[in-house]
C-alpha cells in the first residue's frame, strides 16, 4: 500500500489487537486470514502472523471480518428552519459505530450569504469536539455564484474537500437553476471534485405544495402528495443531462424512487459518469407511513424526497444495488425530535425533513439484500464501505482491510438478529422509523481507529476521538474516464472560406430590437443590465448599404457584392 | 449517400410494393391485422352516410362555426349552388380546358355545369382511403362539402366528374405547424401565406395551422389579429392559428380567455429554450399549463433547455466557432430530450395534454414513446426535416447550405433518425407529421455568417411532407395507407378539434381531398419548387408519392403540377377548446385523482419553540427570463442577505440535547400561525 497515513502517531497508541479466526471479506474477494493491528493501522494480515507478546486477542470464528461502513450521507449538525438536529455529532456518530459505520461523510450546510470556509471550518470544529468515528465532509452550495470560485479552490487544494452539493428543490431558498449548475459544474470538474445533488423540480413542487395548502391538506401526507416521485425523476433526468453537458461525474444523493433509480441505471447504460446512493429509509420502508392516523408517526417519516408509497420500492432498489446500478448506500440521517417536527402541525411545508437510519444501515443491507441473495457478501462490502471509499477518494485508507489501511473494522455476525426500536437504539430520537423490524445480520464488534469501540453490545466511545479525513481531488475511479473525455470531446469549426453572397440588411429598429429567436442579445428596452448579455456587442447590421436602391424580390434590401463586402466585420 | 440509398430503394422495391395494394380487385383491403375492416362492413356504413346526408342536411356534423359555415347550412337542398365566397372565385372555362388534358386523371364532363362553376364534382372510381378503412366508392361534392359516399350514387345531372382510376382518394393533408409569418428582425419570410399555402398545395396539403409569433411586449390579441388579416387576404386553403406565449403574465390570461372562448384558438405554444426571450420557468410552465387546461387547450411545447443552450452557445462561440455547425453543437440532441422529459412531467402534473412539437431526435421521440407507455397524455410531432434528412449537412463547406439547416431544435446528426422516427410514426407513438415551414432566404440567413447565434432559424417542408412519408414510411413498408392519412390529417384534426370537418372523407366533411399518386416519382429542386426560397434542404432526393389531384373546399386548386389557386380563398378555421381526443382522458384523470387529506385528531404533543426566522425575499434562482422577473443586476448580490443560522441563537447556551425549549400545552399552542 503506498499511502501515508499523516496522523496516526498523534493518536494515543491505539490498541494492540489481532482478530483470529475470521473471514475477511473486502469487496473483490474473500478469504480467512488473522488481522494484526498496531497504531490504528493495519499492520498484518495473513495466517500464523508473528505477533508481539501481551496482544489482545479477538475472537472472530464463524465470523466476517469487514471493513467498516462508511455512511455517505448524513447531516448531523445542519440546521433546518432555525432547528439544530435532535442527535448532533456525539449522538450521531455513537449510532454509526453501534451499527457498524466506521467513518461518516455530513453534510456542511452553507447558508445563503456565508461564506464556505467559514461554514466548513465551524463544522470541522464541532464534529472535531463531538465526534466518536472519523469523519469527512461534503459542503452543499446553496447559491452559486462565480465568486465563490476561489474558496472552491481553497476547499479542494487545501482542505480536503472534494465533493460539493447542489439544491435543484428548496425554491427561493437553496435551489440552482440549470445555468448556475452548468457553471457550477464546470468549475468542480475542472478542479476534480464530484457534484453531487438534491435532485427535486424546486418548481414545481412549490407549486403543487401551494395547490395541496389551498385544498386544506396540511398533514403530513401532503408532503408525498406535493413531491410525487416524477419530480424526482425529472430532476434526475436534467441534472444527468447538465452533467453530461459539463463533463463533470455526478452523484445523486437519495434516489428514493424506482422510476429516478431507474433514469441513473439508463444514463449509466448510455456511459455517463453517474452514482446513485439510495438511502437506509429507501431500502427498507415505503411511503405508506405518510397516511398514517397518528401525525407524530406520519411526521417522523417526512424527508426529501420522499419516501415512495409504492411498497415494491425498496426491493427494486436492492436489486439495482447487487447489480451495480446503484453504487452507495447511506442513510441520509437528519433527525428530528417529534417536538420539532410538530412546528409543522398545521402545514406539513413546516416540518422539518429527515429520518434516522445511520445506525441500521448496514444491518438493513444485509438483511434486504445478502440475505434474500440478491448480493454476496464481497458486494456487501462494496455498497456499503468500499464504493464510497473510492469515488471520495479514501480508498485504500478507508474501504478496505489491506496492510496499511486504517483499522476500521468490523466482525459482522450474519446470525445475530436485532429488532429496531426506538427504546434500544442509540439516537437520542424518541422515534424509529424502522420500529419494530426485525433485522438478521449485526455487528458484533466494531474497531474504529484501532480501537474497540462496541463489544458484547457495550459502546465505548470518546468523544471527539474523531478525526477529519482530507480527501484529494480528482479521485481515480471517478475521473480517469472523465479526463479522457475532456480530450476526446473537443467541439471543432468547419473551415471555410467567407460567405460572400448576398447579406440581408437589417434596419435598425425604431421600437424593440425583435429579437430573433436565437439573439438572447438586446432584449426589449426594459432590460436589466444583466451580466450575462454576451451578445450585445457593439455588432449592428444597420446602416445604409451601398445598394440600398436596388429592388429586391419581396422588397428585401440586400447588399450582394459579389466579392462579399458586408458591413460585418469579419470575427474569424 | 442518401441518393445511393434512393436509387436501390426505386429499383428494387418499387415495383414489388406497389404492385400490390392498387391493382388488386375492388372491396379488397390488404388486411394489416385483427383491426382490419371486415368484409362488407363498409357497404351499410356507404348507406347509412347516404340517409344521413340526403335525409337530414342542416343537422350534418356539428362542428365549429364560422360566417362561411352560416351560409352553407342556410343553403336549400343542394340543387342550386351556393354563393361563391369573396375571393373564392371559381375557376374561369380556361382553367377547365387545362383540367381535361390532364393524363393521369380524366374529366369526362358529361354536361356543363350550369353556370361554369365547379361546384359539383364527382370523384368516380377511386379507392377511399380513411385512417380507419379503404373501401372503393365515389364521393360526390357539392358546394364545398362531401354530399354522398358510396357505390352507384343518384347525383343530379350536370356534374362534373373526375375519373379516379382506382387511385386513391385521401383527406387533404393538414400541416399543424407553419410559420409563414414568423418576423425576422422586422422582415418575413419568403414564403408568406400565399406562397407557403400554394406550396402546401402543391405537396397535396389543405390545411395549415400557422403559429402567431408575437415579440415578448406584443399583445396577443393583436398579433392574432394581425395574422388573421394577412391570413385571409393571401392564403389559399383554409387555415387556423396557434398563439404562441412569449412570456407568461397576468396580463396574458385575459387575452387566452378570450382567444379561446372568442377567437377560435385552442392551442398554444410555450418555450422552454430562447433564454431572456421567450424561455418560461418552470413555475411559469406549471402555472401556464393549469391556465390552459382549465381553458381547454392543447399546449405545444418548444422543447429545449434554453439555460443550456446559452451556456454551450457562449462556449462555442468563445472557441471560435462561428459557422452553422455551431448550432446543432450548441444544441446537442440530450437537450431536446431532457425538455421533453421535463414538459411531459409537468404536463403530468398538471394533468393536461402536451404536444411536443418538432420532434428531432431519436431519444426526444423515445421519451414520448416511454411516457405514453406510462399513460401519459403527450403527442409527438416530427417534422419534414427531421423524417427525410439529418445534420450532416450543418457541416458542408458551403456556407449557405449549411445555414439552410439551421432549425431548432436541429436536426440530429445521426443518419438512422429519419429512419427511427418513420418507425415510431409509423406503430402510433408519435401522432402528427407537420413541416416547421419557415423560409428564409439565403440573405436573410447570412445575417448570422459571422455568428451561428444570429442566423434566422427555419426550414421549408410544407410542400414535400406528404411525399416523404409516403416515400420513407408506406413505400417501405413501415406504415399502410390508412396510417398514411393519420399522421398526415386525422390525427391533427382530431388532436386540435378539426375532426371530423377536416380529416375524414365522410358525408358532410369540409371536401378537402387529394388525389394521391403513389407511383409518381420526382426528385426534388429548388426550382420546381413553389416555395420562393432559393434553396430546398432537400435538394435531390428523390421521393415517390405525390398528389395527382387537389381539391380545396371542393374546388380542384391543383392537378397534373398545375396550380390553379386563388389568393384570398384560404378562410380562418375556428377550433373549439377541449378536443375529445386530447381532453376526454384528462376530463377522467380529474375525476379520479381528487387528492385527500388524512383525517386525523389535532396533535397535542410538545411543539418546539421556533424563532420566527426572516423571510428569504431572493427572487427565485430558477428564474431564467430576464425581461419579467425584477431581477436585480447581479445575481451575486443576493449573498448579501443578513439573513444567517451560523451566528449566535437564542438558546446556544443551552446544551443541546436536553436542551429542547417546549411550549407544550397540550392543547398544542404554537407560536406559527395555523395555515389549515
Amino acid at each position: 500500500m503506498s499511502f501515508q497515513n499523516k496522523k496516526s502517531s498523534t493518536r494515543p497508541a491505539g490498541d494492540r489487537l489481532v482478530i483470529k479466526g475470521g473471514k475477511v471479506v473486502n469487496d473483490d474477494q474473500s478469504f480467512y486470514a488473522d488481522v494484526y493491528i498496531e497504531d490504528g493501522t493495519i499492520k498484518q494480515i495473513g495466517e500464523n502472523l508473528i505477533v508481539p507478546p501481551g496482544v489482545k486477542t479477538v475472537d472472530a470464528y464463524g465470523q466476517l471480518v469487514i471493513p467498516g461502513g462508511i455512511d455517505a450521507n448524513t447531516s448531523l449538525h445542519a440546521p433546518q428552519k432555525g432547528l439544530n438536529p435532535a442527535d448532533d455529532f456525539y449522538h450521531g456518530t455513537r449510532a454509526a459505530l453501534s451499527g457498524g459505520t466506521t467513518t461518516i461523510m455530513d453534510h456542511v450546510l452553507v447558508e445563503p450569504g456565508t461564506s464556505l470556509l467559514s461554514a466548513f471550518d465551524q463544522w470541522k470544529e464541532t464534529a472535531e469536539q463531538r465526534a466518536c468515528c472519523d469523519f469527512s465532509l461534503h459542503l452543499d452550495i446553496t447559491r452559486w455564484h462565480e465568486g465563490l470560485y476561489e474558496e472552491l479552490e481553497t476547499l479542494v487544494k487545501d482542505k480536503g474537500v472534494n465533493s460539493f452539493l447542489f439544491f435543484m428543490a428548496y425554491k427561493d431558498k437553496f435551489q440552482s437553476s440549470d445555468s448556475q449548475l452548468y457553471e457550477a459544474f464546470g468549475v468542480l470538474r475542472d478542479l476534480g471534485a464530484i457534484a453531487q445533488v438534491h435532485a427535486e423540480n424546486g418548481d414545481i413542487i412549490d407549486e403543487e405544495q401551494k395547490k395541496l395548502l389551498c385544498l386544506g391538506i396540511t398533514g403530513p401526507e401532503g408532503h408525498v402528495l406535493s413531491h410525487p416521485e416524477e419530480v424526482e425523476t425529472e430532476a434526475v433526468y436534467r441534472a444527468i443531462t447538465i452533467a453530461k453537458q459539463a463533463n463533470c461525474p455526478l452523484y445523486v444523493t437519495k434516489v428514493m424512487s424506482k422510476s429516478a433509480a431507474d433514469v441513473i441505471a439508463k444514463a449509466r447504460k448510455k456511459g455517463m459518469v453517474v452514482y446513485g446512493e439510495p438511502i437506509t429509509a429507501s431500502l427498507a420502508t415505503d411511503g405508506s407511513h405518510y397516511w398514517s392516523k397518528d401525525w407524530a408517526t406520519a411526521a417522523a417519516f417526512v424527508m426529501s424526497p420522499p419516501l415512495n408509497p409504492d411498497p415494491s420500492t425498496p426491493q427494486y432498489l436492492t436489486s439495482l444495488l447487487a447489480c451495480g446500478d446503484l453504487q452507495v448506500t447511506s442513510s441520509a440521517q437528519a433527525s428530528f425530535s417529534t417536538a420539532q417536527k410538530a412546528v409543522g402541525k398545521d402545514d406539513f411545508t413546516l416540518i422539518p425533513e429527515g429520518t434516522n437510519g445511520v445506525e441500521e444501515r448496514m444491518s438493513v443491507v444485509w438483511d434486504r439484500a445478502v440475505l434474500t441473495g440478491k448480493m454476496d457478501e464481497n458486494e456487501f462490502v462494496a455498497v456499503t464501505s468500499t464504493n464510497a471509499a473510492k469515488l471520495f477518494n479514501m480508498y485504500p485508507r478507508k474501504g478496505r482491510i489491506a496492510v496499511g489501511s486504517d483499522a476500521d473494522i468490523v466482525i459482522w455476525n450474519p446470525k445475530e438478529t436485532r429488532t429496531v426500536s426506538a427504546k434500544s437504539h442509540n439516537l437520542t430520537l424518541e422515534v424509529n422509523i424502522l420500529e419494530g423490524l426485525e433485522l438478521r445480520g449485526v455487528a458484533s464488534l466494531v474497531i474504529s481507529a484501532g480501537r474497540v469501540v462496541l463489544e458484547d453490545g457495550k459502546l465505548s466511545v470518546t468523544e471527539g476521538s474523531g478525526r477529519f479525513v482530507p480527501r484529494k481531488a480528482f479521485p481515480d475511479t471517478v475521473y480517469k474516464r472523465i479526463k479522457a473525455r475532456s480530450k476526446m470531446a473537443e467541439a471543432r469549426g468547419v473551415p471555410r472560406g467567407n460567405y460572400d453572397g448576398p447579406v440581408h440588411d437589417v434596419i435598425s429598429m425604431t421600437k424593440s430590437v425583435p429579437p430573433t429567436p436565437t439573439t438572447r442579445g438586446p432584449p426589449c428596452p426594459k432590460t436589466q443590465p444583466g451580466p450575462r448579455n454576451l451578445h450585445q456587442s457593439g455588432f449592428t447590421l444597420a446602416g445604409a448599404q451601398i445598394d440600398d436602391h436596388i429592388p429586391r424580390r419581396s422588397a428585401q434590401r440586400i447588399v450582394a457584392p459579389p466579392g462579399g463586402r458586408s458591413n460585418i466585420t469579419s470575427l474569424s | 449517400m442518401s441518393d445511393c440509398r434512393r436509387q436501390w430503394n426505386r429499383e428494387d422495391e418499387l415495383p414489388v410494393y406497389l404492385a400490390g395494394p392498387i391493382t388488386t380487385g375492388p372491396n379488397q383491403r390488404k388486411s394489416f391485422g385483427m383491426f382490419s375492416s371486415v368484409e362488407g362492413a363498409f357497404d351499410s356504413k356507404t348507406i347509412d352516410f347516404d340517409n344521413y346526408a340526403v335525409g337530414r342536411k342542416g343537422s350534418r356534423t356539428p362542428r365549429s362555426g364560422s360566417r362561411e359555415r352560416l351560409l352553407d347550412t342556410g343553403d336549400p337542398v343542394g340543387k342550386t349552388p351556393s354563393e361563391p365566397r369573396e375571393g373564392s372565385l371559381t375557376n374561369s372555362p380556361g382553367d377547365r380546358e387545362d383540367a381535361r388534358t390532364g393524363v393521369e386523371v380524366r374529366f369526362s364532363t358529361e354536361k356543363e355545369s350550369p353556370d361554369g362553376k365547379n361546384e359539383r364534382l364527382l370523384i368516380k372510381g377511386g379507392r377511399v382511403v380513411n385512417d380507419d378503412q379503404s373501401f372503393y366508392a365515389d364521393v360526390y361534392i357539392e358546394d364545398g362539402l362531401i354530399k354522398q359516399v358510396g357505390e352507384n350514387l343518384v347525383v343530379p345531372g350536370g356534374v362534373k366528374v373526375i375519373e379516379a382510376n382506382g387511385r386513391m382518394v385521401i383527406p387533404g393533408g393538414i400541416d399543424v405547424n407553419t410559420c409563414l409569418m414568423k418576423p425576422f428582425l422586422g422582415t418575413q419570410p419568403v414564403d408568406d401565406f400565399l406562397q407557403g399555402t400554394k406550396a402546401a398545395i402543391a405537396g397535396g396539403t389543405t390545411m395549415i395551422i400557422d403559429h402567431v409569433t408575437p415579440q415578448p411586449e406584443d399583445s396577443l390579441l393583436e398579433a392574432f389579429e394581425r395574422w388573421q388579416e394577412a391570413a385571409d387576404k393571401r392564403a389559399c386553403c383554409d387555415y387556423s392559428l396557434h398563439v404562441d406565449i412569449p412570456q407568461w403574465n397576468e396580463s396574458v390570461k385575459y387575452e387566452l380567455e378570450l382567444l379561446v372562448q372568442e377567437k377560435g384558438v385552442n392551442s398554444f405554444q410555450v418555450y422552454m429554450a430562447y433564454k431572456d426571450v421567450y424561455q418560461m420557468t418552470d413555475s411559469q410552465l406549471y402555472e401556464a399549463f393549469s391556465f390552459l387546461k382549465q381553458l381547454g387547450a392543447v399546449v405545444l411545447v418548444h422543447a429545449e433547455n434554453g439555460d443550456l443552450i446559452a451556456q454551450e452557445q457562449r462556449k462555442i462561440l468563445g472557441m471560435g466557432i462561428t459557422g452553422p455547425e455551431g448550432h446543432p453543437l450548441s444544441r446537442p440532441e440530450e437537450l431536446e430530450a431532457e425538455a421533453v422529459f421535463r414538459a411531459i412531467t409537468l404536463g403530468n402534473r398538471v394533468n393536461c395534454p402536451v404536444y411536443i412539437t418538432k420532434v428531432m431526435s431519436k431519444s426526444a421521440a423515445d421519451t414520448i414513446t416511454q411516457a405514453r407507455r406510462k399513460g401519459s397524455v403527450v403527442f409527438g410531432e416530427p417534422i419534414t426535416a427531421s423524417l427525410a434528412t439529418d445534420g450532416s449537412h450543418y457541416w458542408s463547406k458551403n456556407w449557405a447550405k449549411a445555414a439552410a439547416y439551421v432549425t431548432s431544435p436541429p436536426l440530429s446528426p445521426d443518419p438512422t433518425t429519419p429512419d427511427h422516427l418513420h418507425t415510431l410514426l409509423a406503430c402510433g407513438d408519435l401522432q402528427v407529421v407537420g413541416s416547421s415551414h419557415c423560409a428564409y432566404s439565403t440573405s436573410q440567413k447570412a445575417v448570422g455568417k459571422d455568428d451561428f447565434t444570429l442566423i434566422p432559424e427555419g426550414t421549408n417542408g410544407v410542400e414535400e411532407r406528404m411525399g416523404f412519408v409516403w416515400d420513407k414510411a408506406v413505400a417501405m413498408g413501415k406504415m399502410d395507407e390508412n396510417q398514411f392519412v393519420a399522421v398526415t390529417s386525422t390525427n391533427a384534426a382530431k388532436i386540435f378539434n378539426l375532426y371530423p370537418r377536416k380529416g375524414r372523407i365522410a358525408v358532410g366533411s369540409d371536401a378537402d381531398i387529394v388525389i394521391w399518386d403513389p407511383d409518381s416519382v420526382k426528385t426534388i429542386t429548388a426550382k420546381l419548387q413553389q416555395s420562393a426560397s432559393e434553396y430546398n434542404i432537400f435538394e435531390g432526393l428523390e421521393c415517390r408519392g405525390a398528389p395527382a389531384m387537389v381539391l380545396s373546399q371542393g374546388r380542384v386548386v391543383y392537378e397534373d403540377g398545375n396550380l390553379q389557386t386563388q389568393q384570398g380563398t384560404g378562410r380562418f378555421i375556428p377550433r373549439k377548446p377541449f378536443p375529445d381526443y386530447a381532453y376526454q382522458r384528462v376530463k377522467f384523470r380529474n375525476q379520479v385523482k381528487n387528492k385527500q387529506g388524512v383525517t386525523r385528531g389535532i396533535y397535542d404533543g410538545p411543539v418546539y419553540d421556533v424563532i420566527p426566522t426572516p423571510k428569504y425575499i431572493t427572487p427565485a434562482p430558477s428564474a431564467k427570463t430576464s425581461p419579467t422577473s425584477h431581477q436585480p443586476p447581479p445575481i451575486r448580490n443576493l449573498h448579501q442577505s443578513n439573513f444567517s443560522l451560523s451566528g449566535a441563537q437564542i438558546d446556544d447556551n443551552v446544551p443541546r440535547r436536553s436542551g429542547h425549549r417546549i411550549v407544550a400545552p397540550p392543547g398544542g399552542r404554537s407560536n406559527i400561525t395555523s395555515l389549515g
